[in-house]
């Protein structure tokens, strides 16, 4: 759920792809190393457009195109499998270089968690990619602080990133996962400053774990949970209750400016 | 199964280096398919794929000691339509990357050709950690994998073609240095179709890699006894050419097959399982017998784990004895 936010800017306002035509050779892509979270991304893709989003009510279940974790194989839109963490990096830097290689002009987002910074495989890419200057990838860090079995500082702690990343060679850009404001600010910053600067960049996102849901977000083990007819309600509510309030303060400041005139 | 008559009858050892035969083949191909790509893990030195570099810079990387990263890269770059070789150790090209090769490759069905070489006791003196009696066995249990191991440096060019021409992954396993040459220039293969080098009908010996010639030299020993043996290279592990199993159990009524690996999910757990399903008869496998490696010479090392014609002589004579108690 941390990363519903930047999957809607991407998808709505940055990722250059096409419903219609998912394998578009100049499409940009995006790998979603921590593969788990396919359901978040499910919901994109089906309000992009790229199948009915009756579909999303199939999720796990037998024979669905929608399993727990991303399969390129099953869901229109997903350009690579994940699910062993880790990995995902590893085929988002292949697609980046092969993508440069064939001259395309193209970008590719890899979406990893901070929690999964912990696979080694993680460190073998970024010093790949950065020796590389793959400036047509970048990386997105979901710094929501939890992984399955608790809090990420109290199971192995990631340090300073922005540290880490300098150091391995990457420009470090910073935003407010939970505001699309930001993330369209940093996402766009860092397509201009990779091809600038000729270097890797990545986003470090930060989130909250069940971000939008107050009952997520509070509960003690939240990498998943049971959730009741009566707990999804409450949860629409919510959102429903942000969107409206989101909607009140637009016209406000719609009124604001038109006042200003 | 191809029955073939291009066998050389004077076995000679190759006077160069399969790793160079590899490297000539890789890179005529690469002339004609511009998609295909070296990846090396700081191994363009050991694998001999250096020639490669000089002669298409652009299309080779290496990727420095992290053969995790280097297979899901392959894999990546796959997607987007090139062909990657990628290069290592077999031990490293194989349990290193298990995983990868599982879930980045085939699990997605990409398109990569993984190379592992010094096929078994062929690590010589980089020992027990370098080589891989498990490699072939492992990789056989990932759904839709092709692994073969091809026995000399005809064959070679035949299977860096094919792995080019065909869309799938691969796990091809090879000797770098020198090794006998069996076939002669004219001889034809097919993967997943064995080669019947030798006509019989006392005992099947099937074999791969190294163990092909061993296997002919086993015949020759056990013609001298009135044994008429029967040697077929099944080269192609997975998919097992299953016909020529059940051809071969049908015609001799008994088997040993004969690899440079672990007797544990290797060539002779194969064949077995074709065999039990279909036409049960004595079978024995000639191979190590679920070990670790060590340094040695490699004649050293066959002699210690049993890897030489004679060993498949006294196995193939086993084998006979059990199907005159039946």
């Amino acid at each position: 759920m941390s990363i519903c936010e930047v999957l809607a800017v991407l998808y709505e306002g940055v990722m250059n792809v096409d419903p219609g035509n998912p394998q578009k050779e100049d499409r940009d892509w995006l790998v979603l190393s921590k593969g788990h979270c396919g359901p978040a991304l499910y919901s994109a893709l089906a309000y992009k457009g790229y199948f009915d989003i009756e579909l999303l009510n199939t999720l796990n279940q037998n024979g669905t195109s929608l399993p727990s974790h991303c399969d390129r194989l099953k869901t229109p839109g997903i350009d690579l499998s994940t699910g062993s963490l880790g990995q995902g990096i590893s085929l988002g830097i292949g697609a980046a270089l092969g993508n440069k290689m064939k001259g395309l002009d193209n970008y590719v987002y890899i979406i990893i968690g901070d929690g999964e910074l912990q696979e080694g495989q993680v460190w073998e890419g970024i010093q790949f990619a950065a020796h590389r200057k793959l400036d047509n990838m970048i990386l997105i860090v979901d710094c929501n602080k939890r992984q399955l079995d608790g809090y990420t500082n109290d199971i192995c702690s990631t340090f300073d990133l922005g540290v880490k990343f300098s150091a391995f060679g990457f420009e470090v850009q910073k935003a407010d996962g939970k505001d699309c404001g930001d993330i369209y600010r940093a996402l766009m910053d860092s397509k201009q400053i990779s091809k600038s600067i000729g270097k890797p960049t990545v986003v470090l996102l930060d989130t909250q774990k069940g971000q939008g849901c107050s009952f997520a977000e509070i509960a003690s083990f939240n990498h998943y949970m049971v959730v009741t007819e009566a707990m999804a309600e409450e949860a629409i509510c919510e959102v429903e209750r942000r969107l409206q309030k989101a909607l009140e303060k637009e016209q406000t400041d719609i009124e604001k400016e038109g006042q200003g005139r | 199964m191809t029955r073939n008559n291009n066998v050389l009858i004077d076995f000679q050892p190759d006077k160069t280096d399969m790793r160079v035969h590899y490297c000539n083949a890789l890179i005529e191909e690469a002339g004609r398919n511009d998609k295909i790509l070296v990846i090396d893990v700081d191994t363009s030195s050991s694998m001999g794929t250096k020639p490669f570099y000089k002669e298409y810079p652009d299309r080779a990387i290496n990727c420095g000691i992290m053969e995790a990263h280097a297979a899901g890269m392959a894999a990546g770059l796959s997607a987007t339509g090139y062909v990657p070789y990628l290069h290592a150790f077999g031990t490293f090209a194989s349990r290193r990357v298990y995983d990868q090769l599982f879930l980045s490759c085939a699990y997605q069905d990409l398109n990569v050709k993984i190379i592992g070489a010094d096929a078994g006791v062929a690590a010589t003196s980089n020992g027990g950690t370098h080589m891989p009696f498990e490699d072939m066995g492992i990789i056989r249990n990932i759904p839709g994998m092709i692994v073969f191991e091809p026995a000399d440096a005809v064959m070679l060019p035949y299977a860096v073609r094919y792995m080019a021409e065909t869309y799938g992954n691969f796990y091809m396993r090879y000797v770098r240095r020198k090794t006998m040459r069996i076939y002669d220039e004219k001889a034809e293969f097919s993967i997943g179709k064995a080669n019947v080098l030798r006509e019989g009908n006392s005992i099947a010996i099937i074999a791969c890699g190294i163990m092909v010639y061993e296997s002919l030299r086993a015949a020759q020993m056990l013609a001298e006894e009135g044994i008429n043996a029967m040697v077929i290279d099944m080269h192609t592990i997975k998919p097992i050419d299953s016909q020529a199993v059940i051809d071969a159990a049908k015609c001799c009524g008994a088997i040993v097959t004969a690899e440079n690996h672990n007797i544990v999910n290797g060539l002779g757990s194969a064949v077995s399982e074709v065999v039990c399903e279909n036409f049960p008869i004595p079978l024995e496998r000639v191979g190590v017998n679920d070990t670790f490696g060590e340094v040695g010479t490699q004649d050293y090392l066959m002699e210690k784990y049993g890897l030489t014609a004679r060993d498949i002589c006294i196995k193939a004579k086993k084998a006979i004895g059990r199907r005159r108690g039946m």
